[in-house]
């Protein structure tokens, strides 16, 4: 079972959201949770990706953070099995009720499997991002390009600093 | 992901997305900081109740609370929904001539309203084009209350106001006040009108769809209209700002949690669904109310008498026929949405879609738009483009989900 990791200091506006006094130390806009979990043993994009590296596969999908802030998803749109993906680049949109977002890859390589379940329930992306709202199984042409992705701890203190920017 | 924050419902970001090469746009482009946007009476009822606040023609709203968007909309119309609609733009005009005043800028036959009556209208412009579309209510001959869209407070006050200068200075009656005083809240579905009744001594079986009455509702004097904007059956209550959070509570109270506080992300979705038009996205200054489908609201006096800016233009596509005409779309795959391209079969382009999105109620996408008359029958076999891509869809009518207005058996 994988563990969750949950962001600190947003675990710290928790106890800030309770108080009123405290008030002006939330930002201006109310967000329906202070945190998102966070896996260890994932890497993480700045796009809110996060891919699985295991062996020769690598399973990609969006991050928690992602689909809380995109909504209920109504539409996802994924690539054929045997195209590729490059790093950075769209390969796919993800349509809530009211947005669209494209979907960068995290990592480059062939599509090795292409999670069909999400036609018929997109909404598993929004249940369970990590596991049942998995993506697409990619097969990697260049492993050192998770090197730079972020590591949980990173990822976590991006989403913060972002979230605090609004 | 890339994408950004698409909360602004009808603004020029949607157009953005809708073109193939998207530039990231960064979600914090469109949050104004906190002290920029007016908040309304129930501003801090919102965040308290879990609101997730975004701008909104200049305001501070609430796109939805802590249940989802869809669970929202469905929930409008098994009980009920609350949703505050103060940053929309309130005024009543006086005096023994604003009647015929606001003829002179409206498409209505507003002489002809029963008093306590009143209807959707367009304010038009010199080319017969929709400047805004607006609930107006004739209280008395002499006393008229109508609402404009909060994106077009600036616009519309303006315009009344120029031309109220001109008929004043040939010698006509008319005055106006603007209810800044004044919260206006929406309370639409099945429970509206039970839970309703519980706030006021008025027999509201009595108040049918599209009437008005001042009255007393949770001991404050309101302005009640049977209308709303989303097909359900419900009401629009102007009521001191003072007691605007007090009625709220009341309202959701005495519905036993039923009825929910919805947010905008909600309210277009039901809109959608009836089939109603958003200012912005699928009426525009350049589309006239005989292209957009509102021939209906255009007074059988006026069609023949004119007498409102651009009638011109209007009455001549009464005679010969609209060159573009809204129709309502389903579609398979994607969500169409504004600005995506409606084609033939063959692939030859007859319009564009100006609104849609996934309906929660039906399950499956709804979307509306414009296309070449003669191809605008129902069942005409389209192609939309989404992310450049084409998907099958059907031109059907509007509603999508039949309206349960309160009329007289």
């Amino acid at each position: 079972m994988a563990l969750r990791m949950w962001a600190s200091s947003t675990a710290n506006a928790l106890k800030l959201s309770s108080s009123a006094s405290k008030s002006h130390l939330l930002p201006a806009f109310s967000i329906s949770r202070c945190f998102s979990s966070v896996l260890e043993g994932l890497k993480y994009a700045t796009s809110h990706e996060w891919v699985k590296h295991d062996g020769s596969v690598a399973t990609v999908g969006i991050t928690d953070h992602a689909q809380d802030h995109l909504g209920e998803v109504v539409f996802v749109e994924l690539p054929e099995e045997k195209s590729s993906v490059s790093k950075e680049k769209n390969f796919g949109a993800v349509e809530s009720v009211k947005a669209t977002s494209e979907i960068l890859s995290p990592i480059s390589g062939e599509v090795i499997e292409v999670n069909t379940k999400l036609t018929d329930s997109p909404g598993l992306i929004n249940s369970s991002p990590y596991e049942d709202g998995w993506m697409i199984k990619v097969k990697p042409s260049n492993p050192a390009e998770l090197e730079t992705l972020m590591g949980p701890k990173e990822y976590t203190k991006f989403c913060e600093e972002e979230d605090a920017a609004h | 992901m890339r994408g950004g924050s698409l909360w602004q419902l009808g603004q020029s970001i949607t157009r953005r997305l809708a073109q193939s090469d998207k530039k990231p746009l960064s979600p914090r482009r469109y949050f104004a900081s906190g002290a920029d946007l007016k908040k309304t009476a129930l501003y801090d009822f919102h965040v308290a109740h879990g609101g997730k606040m975004v701008p909104f023609a200049g305001w501070s709203m609430p796109i939805q609370y802590k249940d989802s968007i869809i669970d929202s909309t469905v929930n409008c119309r098994v009980n009920g929904s609350l949703f505050d609609v103060a940053h929309m733009c309130g005024l009543s005009l006086k005096g023994k001539d604003c009647v015929p005043f606001l003829e002179t800028l409206v498409v209505a036959d507003v002489a002809g309203l029963a008093p306590g009556t009143g209807s959707l209208t367009v304010f038009t412009n010199e080319k017969g084009g929709a400047i805004d579309d607006s609930v107006i209510t004739k209280v008395t001959d002499e006393h008229i209350y109508l609402v404009v869209n909060a994106g077009c407070r600036d616009k519309d006050l303006a315009h009344i106001e120029e031309h109220m200068k001109a008929f004043k200075s040939k010698g006509g009656d008319v005055s106006w006040h603007i209810h800044d005083e004044r919260s206006l809240l929406a309370l639409q579905g099945p429970l509206a009108a039970p839970v309703l009744q519980h706030l006021t001594k008025e027999d509201l079986s009595k108040l049918y769809f599209g009437q008005f009455q001042i009255l007393d509702i949770n001991g404050s004097t309101c302005f009640l209209t049977r209308t709303g904007y989303t097909g359900e059956d419900g009401f629009e209550i102007s009521v001191p700002s003072e007691h605007a959070v007090d009625l709220a509570k009341a309202i959701l109270e005495k519905s036993e949690g039923k009825v929910r506080l919805t947010g905008l992300g909600a309210r277009d979705s039901l809109r959608l669904e009836a089939g109603l038009c958003l200012y912005g996205n699928d009426m525009e200054q350049h589309i006239t109310p005989v292209e957009a489908g509102l021939t209906w609201a255009i007074g059988k006096r006026r069609r023949a008498d004119g007498g409102f800016l651009g009638a011109d233009v209007i009455l001549k596509q009464l005679q010969d026929g609209p060159t573009i005409r809204r129709v309502g779309f389903f579609s398979s795959g994607p969500p169409a949405r504004s600005h995506s391209e409606v084609h033939d079969e063959n692939g030859n382009k007859i319009g564009e879609i100006t609104s849609g999105g996934f309906s929660p109620n039906l399950k499956k996408n709804v979307a509306m738009g414009y296309v070449k008359s003669g191809q605008h029958k129902n069942g005409t076999k389209v192609k939309i483009l989404v992310r450049g891509k084409p998907y099958e869809g059907n031109i059907t009518k509007m509603p999508f989900v039949a309206t349960k207005y309160y009329k007289p058996s």
